[in-house]
């Protein structure tokens, strides 16, 4: 990434003069009396907030959610391009940038194409509007007489302006007002296309793309040194001998806060080494018990019981059959390919960080806290990271990063967590228990459902409160104070995400017991409870229907009702050839689940495939067949990428992964210890879509997971008949179960 | 420190650094190339991978010394922006990755097998990739790529 300044500027210089080319007024905050605007126009008010015209023939859309390969940079400019009436190739994106672009807070929970998508088609249809207004006035005919192509405005009686003209007389430098309709599905080229993604060419050719790729003058290379276990503090350490090796710029330590600087990166690692071998530390047994005993010390922690909803249907029949049943997650690791980096820089008190945190404003806010300096003197600018599935290290390694640059006298700092920091400190997907328990009447209706669920948070990002949410935080010498974090409200929920029923259950109750303090640091990771939820209702869906002697997909669609659910239900039986009352053989078998994530979001069912191998243990799933109903869809093939990502990540999840740790440390230390899906383990995936150009888009970047996780226990339990409740699936547990 | 001429693209490059540096700090920081990416350290995920001598190694682990003598290829050499090599037009055209962290290393070690072997089933694509680790789970897209590479290269 070329951030270099041009010759004979200076890097501040260089910062200010960026600024002035982009010096629009950052969105004014909504006042009490103001129109509610749709998605994040309405934190965001103005107009050039989300896209500047430039006389040079382009235009540049600033958008506040970050790309993760999710291809967002690509859908947001194919929603402007149509509502502009400009080309794709014209269209430029700039993504995170606290000087630059809207604060949409964090790019999470698959939201980005509702709130920004949403604001910009919104703010390009005013625009264009204000564009035609100009060019009436221009060219003395009414604006009903224009026409656009690709940016050139043309009047039925000819007549020609276009917008690289206008740039200077049409102002966008005003509040938006929404009232512009956006254009009917039927008038779009380009939303609905399987556009190539625009980020993925450099990918592939060595381009600067991510934010270890950000190369500045008189940079070094950092790394830190994290304590052996959570408990941990720091008693001693030979600051002196480490400083005197090769390339060696500063060694910082404060309190249990360590970290290293050096001219080359391999002189960082060593230095870091040595800085692990000469550190004392005083540990303390700070972890729960493992195995099944983690759950029940998780279920007995003091957290009182809420209960999320509780309906009674007293038409409903007495129940003849009842049933419960315990299921389990462990802690889970977003696992990052690359392990978290960021860059910093001081210069003049103020702080510049290159970062790949999914939220850049919630980044410089606590920040601004840590180091007390006001959130303006601080810059965040994103840059692409690898894929990270939620809250991991990514805004930790931020201050990690600026700790150390405060030592290396305004020298930019790059530092890249090592592969153990990651897995030893990156937040983790929490534990979690579901205890379900139902009844079916004499007809093997469902008439009594009960959803309990026990779970410490799923999101202490950055900003989500008071305190500062950033790992060395915890570690200075004068620590920030410890953060209890509320958990995420209904109706997206977070430990009781999708713990609520879509289906007409008769009387159901739904309680979670939120345990705010957790043992292992945990967060958002890619649909927060959904997945465990999921995983445990729809198992449980089965449980039941296998109860009644009914065929889990016509269970399923018995208890249905909404239109869109039954039709994906409907096309994933149908696209896998389901059929009803075929039985598992002992080693192979299908199962069927469903959820529309968040209850809120893209509505996915999927059929999956699985083969056993009794002898050893060993899970396939061999085929997956999803159906998903995404509202709108924007880039089908960006929809099935991200399907088809999440039923494999989901089913290695499933049956590989859970963090490892005695009562002192965690013990998942590299790959070794944390196998995930490889190659030869990979399902066949199709992906059916369903689109409804008439509906309003619905995220889908977590909607496969938690189904993916129920199909394929249902799956096994089809093949086998015996069904499994503790995730993952690994082998051994498999083995116990066929026993 | 040392000096050291590395046969890097085609080309000749000098860096001074100690002899047990591996490959991957010198191909990333004095030669400026993205490609290949520090994903552990370890051998374990294939990030770092490049070809010496047409044989895909783990940069992150191969000293300066143990490749000195080689031929030095990274995914920059094997094609641009505007002269794509086939496998990466492939990657390109698959859209075969999220994030993309991972496909230096896919690119690199497709490129080692299609040489040795143009016609190669799934089964031998997935076999060649295993040791290469993808969390955004774009493995049947991957090898959808490697085929779709392989028929043009056959071509
Ligand atoms: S970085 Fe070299 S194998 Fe992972
Ligand atoms: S595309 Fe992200 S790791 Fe493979």
């Amino acid at each position: 990434m070329s951030a270099t300044p041009p010759r004979g500027v200076s890097r501040r210089a260089f910062l200010e003069t960026g600024a002035l080319v982009v010096g629009f007024a950052l969105a004014p905050r909504l006042a009490r009396g103001q129109d509610r605007l749709p998605g994040s126009l309405n934190g965001n008010r103005r107009l050039d907030a989300w896209l500047r015209v430039d006389p040079n023939g382009t235009v540049t859309i600033f958008t506040g959610k970050i790309e993760l390969g999710q291809g967002i940079g690509t859908a947001l400019s194919q929603i402007a391009a149509d509502e502009l009436d400009v080309d794709l190739k014209r269209l430029d994106v700039v993504h995170g940038d606290t000087a630059r672009t809207p604060d949409e807070g964090q790019t999470a929970g698959s939201l980005s194409v509702e709130q920004s998508g949403t604001a910009l088609r919104f703010a390009c249809a005013e625009a264009r509007g204000i564009l035609l207004t100009a060019a009436a006035v221009k060219l003395g005919v009414p604006a009903a007489d224009l026409s656009v192509r690709d940016g050139t405005i043309g009047a039925s009686g000819g007549g020609r302006v276009t917008y690289w003209d206008l740039a200077g007389d049409a102002d966008l430098g005003r509040e938006a007002t929404a009232k512009a309709t956006p254009k009917p599905p039927s008038e779009h080229t380009w939303v609905g296309k399987s556009v190539r993604r625009r980020d993925i060419p450099k990918k592939f050719t060595g381009g600067a793309v991510y934010v270890q790729d950000v190369r500045l003058p008189g940079m070094v290379f950092g790394r830190v040194v994290r304590p052996p276990s959570p408990g941990a503090e720091l008693a001693s350490v030979d600051e002196a001998r480490v400083r005197s090796l090769p390339g060696v710029v500063a060694v910082v330590r404060d309190g249990s806060f360590l970290a290293v600087a050096a001219a080359r990166e391999e002189q960082a690692i060593r230095a870091r080494e040595a800085l692990k071998q000469s550190a004392r530390w005083k540990e303390t047994e700070s972890l729960p018990p493992s195995g099944d005993a983690l759950y029940r010390d998780l279920m007995a922690r003091p957290a009182p019981a809420q209960t999320v909803i509780e309906k009674t249907a007293p038409a409903a029949a007495a129940a003849v059959k009842t049933l419960d049943a315990l299921y389990t997650r462990p802690y889970q690791c977003h696992g990052s390919i690359g392990p978290s980096c960021a860059v910093a820089q001081w210069q003049d008190g103020r702080l510049t960080v290159w970062t790949h945190s999914q939220g850049v404003f919630p980044l410089r806010g606590d920040l601004a806290k840590a180091f007390g300096v006001e959130a303006k003197d601080i810059r965040c600018i994103h840059a692409e990271g690898a894929g990270c599935y939620g809250h991991n290290g990514a805004d930790d390694v931020a201050l990690d990063a600026a700790l150390l640059a405060r030592a290396t006298g305004g020298r930019p700092v790059k530092l890249q967590w090592m592969r153990d920091d990651e897995f030893m400190w990156e937040p983790y997907g929490s534990a979690m228990v579901m205890k379900l328990s139902g009844g079916i009447d004499a007809q093997g209706n469902v008439v009594a459902w009960s959803h309990e669920v026990w779970s410490h948070p799923h999101s202490t990002r950055p900003g989500s409160s008071s305190g500062v949410n950033l790992l060395a935080a915890r570690h200075l010498a004068r620590p920030s104070a410890p953060v209890l974090p509320a958990d995420v409200p209904q109706p997206a929920g977070g430990s009781d995400r999708n713990a609520i029923p879509l289906y007409d259950f008769g009387s159901v109750k739904v309680v979670k017991h939120y345990v705010a303090q957790a043992p292992l640091r945990t967060s958002a990771l890619r649909t927060l409870g959904g997945y465990a939820n999921v995983f445990a209702l729809e198992s449980f869906v089965d449980e039941l229907a296998a109860a009644a002697g009914a065929d889990p997909v016509e269970f399923r669609l018995r208890h249905t009702t909404d239109p869109r659910a039954r039709a994906v239900i409907e096309a994933a039986a149908q696209h896998a050839s389901w059929k009803p009352g075929a039985t598992g053989d002992g080693a192979r078998g299908r199962g069927v689940a469903f959820a529309r994530y968040k209850n809120l979001a893209c509505y996915c069912a999927m059929v999956a495939d699985v083969a056993v191998d009794r002898a050893w243990g060993r899970v396939r799933v061999t085929r997956v067949v999803a159906a998903v109903d995404a509202g709108q869809i924007v880039n089908p093939d960006g929809v099935v990428n991200q399907i088809e990502g999440g039923i494999i990540q989901s089913a290695s999840w499933t049956l590989k992964e859970s963090v490892r740790f005695d009562r002192t440390r965690v013990t998942t230390r590299s790959w070794v210890d944390y196998p995930i899906v490889r190659f030869d383990e990979v399902p066949e995936v199709e992906v059916v879509l369903l689109n409804r150009p008439s509906e309003r888009f619905l995220g889908v970047g977590e909607g496969a997971h938690g189904p993916a996780a129920a199909a394929i226990a249902n799956a096994l339990a089809h093949a086998t008949g015996r069904r499994l409740r503790a995730l993952p699936f690994t082998a051994e547990r498999v083995k116990q179960a066929l026993a | 420190m040392a000096t050291f001429t590395l046969q890097v693209n085609g080309e000749s490059k000098t860096v001074a650094v100690d002899s047990d540096t591996p490959l991957l700090y010198i191909l990333r920081n004095d030669l400026e190339l993205n490609g290949p990416k520090f994903g552990c350290g370890l051998a374990q995920c294939g990030a770092c991978t490049v070809l010496v001598d047409g044989k895909p190694v783990r940069s992150c682990v191969a000293t300066v010394t143990s490749v000195a003598k080689g031929r030095i290829t990274t995914i920059e050499g094997l094609g641009t922006l505007d002269r794509l090599h086939p496998l990466q037009r492939a990657f390109i055209e698959e859209q075969a990755c999220q994030c993309g962290y991972c496909g230096n290393g896919m690119v690199m070690s497709a490129k080692a097998l299609l040489d040795r072997n143009p016609r190669p089933s799934d089964r031998d694509v997935k076999a060649a990739l295993n040791g290469h680790l993808c969390r955004c789970a774009s493995h049947n897209r991957i090898v959808r790529a490697v085929q779709r590479a392989a028929a043009e290269m056959r071509s």
